[in-house]
């Protein structure tokens, strides 16, 4: 393998890499600015770090966020597994085209679009908005992304294993708690964590069905960055920043590991 | 009295008329839209049997299994097991259990786990369970890899766990895919073993599905010959080898040369057979099948019941044809010599090397004759 780097190379990598992640940066280190100003660097400080954990509304928008994140997600797992198990197991239904189109379409759909059809629902049924509202339209538009990472998986699931199941004895229900749950876990898993993470920054769709007392935390910071970026939103997005990585470094590391254990065990399996 | 194969046979319910078939398949079709896989087929298992459905891939042994363990309903038809009817009745209630050709075993359970599984799904007592495993590793002689998970076994202890995870739960029945399908030769000869001890010891009724003929003679009681969803013969394996009942089963199970021309004269039991290309008269007694002259008929002939010699023998009852040695195959235990006749037609005879050297070795482009008993083939009318 040829290991030598060309300037080209490093060149590069450098600009992909500051494209992406110069701006982040950027925002990290000016969380911990000494002064108010933005762009002016005043010595290392924690300060809007303690101010931002004193700011109430902050703390009330973080929590309206988490508990719309969580409870969205697992509605929308639940509802995209099944949507995903009736699209690879019965294939030939009538309909079927439609209905997988159907299950796409909002993965491409503008968000402003999806978020203004929920309004007008909303309105004409003469729903209240407000936390409720905004969990409903977070479940639709993650849960056709949870439908296509569990139906990846379940392309590639071996039927026989619910037959054998069920030939041992398993009723359906069991057999589907047993066995193709405990197989399928680690799509429905990370299915699950993508719909958290989608309805975690969710702007528009957000902004169109919530309602007074409603706030998440990316409209807070939005609404906030309009009267002016303030180093205690630096320092909101920087905690984001630092969840969603350790979150991904950390599910990173345990699947590598769990694969190059699989790897030594096969070995060892063949070497027997 | 003559019998068909080298052995004699003690288990044989399916001679006896007033012994009750186990499963028994009557006039069952199964169809996938317009393709009947399986058509109007109606078959006897007995007791204790070990079965074989033996065919071509297509031919719709598969899909009669799984109409036996309950994944597919028949369209037409039906299937008694124990003299139960199981229309209707799904594979969680039925009394067998199938073992399947890619296993199955439960990727996220271990050994254990998954030959327990069954048995935790009928209620069975914990210590109960624990002695049942216990005694089904030992069947298997997998009681150092219990607590593996399938992925850390090699092939051939895959197989054994997927065997000792349907036989745990003592079915009637036993429905095996392909069990050996997944392991390299010189295992699966071993395995053929194993699996005629534990059905023996067991006293189960094994159904096992195989495209190989070896594997299906080596082990099973009798076989069925399947083709385009219908049985073809079921007979024991020497029968379905020295006995076929049609054109297709004695092509389709090993080696044959295959003649075809017309019943030239018929006398009890004697059939002398007319071969146009040859100008060739074949003499035949024992013929099972009856015909009247001129009829149309095939002959079919093992190679190893085909002698190669340098003079044609005296005896002129022998059926004998002249011809020369066009290529000579040597397998270490026996040898395949290509005889070409006059007539063009290949000639394949057998000899087993019964001794380590030969005086006078036939070589290439030898002259030789063919030649063969009146008992050595079979007339076919089908």
């Amino acid at each position: 393998m040829n290991t030598t780097w060309s300037r080209f190379n490093i060149a590069s990598l450098v600009f992909g890499f500051a494209f992406l992640y110069l701006p982040i940066v950027l925002l990290v280190v000016f969380s911990f600015n000494e002064s108010r100003l933005v762009t002016v660097w005043a010595g290392f400080s924690t300060k809007w770090y303690v101010s931002l954990f004193r700011n109430q509304s902050f703390i009330d928008a973080a929590w309206v966020t988490i508990r719309v994140g969580l409870v969205s997600a697992t509605v929308a797992t639940i509802l995209g597994t099944l949507g995903a198990l009736a699209m690879t197991r019965y294939t030939r239904f009538r309909g079927r085209l439609l209905f997988s189109a159907m299950i796409y379409a909002p993965l491409v759909m503008p968000e402003v679009i999806t978020g203004l059809s929920m309004l007008l629902l909303f309105v004409a049924i003469g729903f209240d908005r407000g936390l409720w509202t905004m969990i409903l339209a977070h479940i639709t538009f993650s849960m056709c992304f949870v439908a296509v990472v569990v139906q990846s998986r379940l392309v590639t699931f071996d039927r026989s294993l619910e037959e054998a199941a069920m030939d041992l004895g398993a009723t359906p229900v069991t057999t589907f708690f047993r066995v193709t749950l405990p197989v399928i876990l680690p799509a429905v898993v990370s299915g699950w964590m993508l719909a958290f993470t989608l309805s975690l920054d969710d702007l528009v769709i957000s902004s169109f069905t919530s309602g007074p007392g409603a706030t998440t935390l990316p409209m807070r910071i939005y609404s906030q960055v309009r009267l002016g970026v303030t180093p205690e939103i630096n320092a909101a997005c920087t905690i984001l920043i630092a969840i969603v990585a350790v979150g991904v470094i950390i599910a990173s590391i345990a699947n590598k590991r769990r694969e190059v254990q699989k790897a030594r065990d096969e070995q060892a399996a063949a070497r027997n | 009295m003559k019998s068909l194969g080298s052995f004699r046979r003690t288990f044989a319910p399916w001679n006896d008329p007033a012994a009750k078939p186990f499963i028994a398949i009557e006039n069952v079709t199964k169809k996938f839209g317009d393709f009947a896989a399986v058509n109007d087929l109606s078959l006897n298992i007995y007791n204790r049997e070990f079965f074989a459905l033996l065919g071509a891939s297509g031919c719709g042994k598969s899909t009669l299994l799984r109409m036996l363990a309950g994944f597919e309903e028949p369209t037409a038809g039906r299937i008694l097991i124990d003299g139960q009817d199981m229309r209707g009745i799904p594979p969680y209630k039925r009394p067998v259990n199938m073992m399947f050709q890619s296993y199955a075993l439960f990727p996220h359970m271990t050994v254990e786990g998954n030959i327990a599984f069954g048995l935790k799904q009928e209620g069975m007592a914990k210590g109960d369970i624990e002695a049942r495993v216990a005694e089904m590793l030992k069947l298997v002689k997998l009681e150092q890899f219990a607590k593996r998970k399938p992925h850390q076994l090699s092939g051939g202890q895959r197989q054994r766990v997927a065997l000792a995870r349907c036989v745990a739960k003592r079915p009637k029945v036993l429905l095996l895919d392909e069990p050996l399908g997944a392991l390299d030769k010189k295992l699966r000869e071993e395995t053929q073993f194993e699996l005629m001890d534990l059905q023996m010891k067991l006293g189960l009724t094994f159904v096992v599905v195989t495209h190989d003929q070896e594997e299906a003679m080596t082990m099973a009681d009798r076989i069925a010959v399947m083709d385009k969803g219908k049985v073809m013969q079921v007979a024991t394996p020497a029968e379905v080898y020295e006995a076929p009942n049609s054109k297709f089963v004695a092509d389709f199970i090993g080696n044959v040369n295959m003649f075809e021309g017309t019943a030239a004269a018929v006398a009890n039991g004697k059939i002398d057979i007319a071969v146009a290309p040859e100008n060739l008269t074949i003499r035949t007694d024992a013929a099972s099948r009856s015909c009247t002259v001129g009829q149309p008929v095939g002959f079919a002939i093992r190679p190893e019941k085909i002698r190669v010699s340098r003079k044609q023998p005296a005896d002129p009852s022998i059926n004998s044809a002249h011809g020369e040695l066009y290529d000579i195959a040597y397998f270490g235990d026996m040898t395949v010599f290509h005889v070409k006749l006059e007539s063009g037609r290949i000639i394949k005879a057998a000899s087993l090397n019964a001794v380590r050297t030969v005086e006078d070795p036939l070589g290439y482009d030898d002259t030789v004759w063919v030649n063969f008993d009146t008992d050595a083939g079979i007339v076919l009318t089908a």
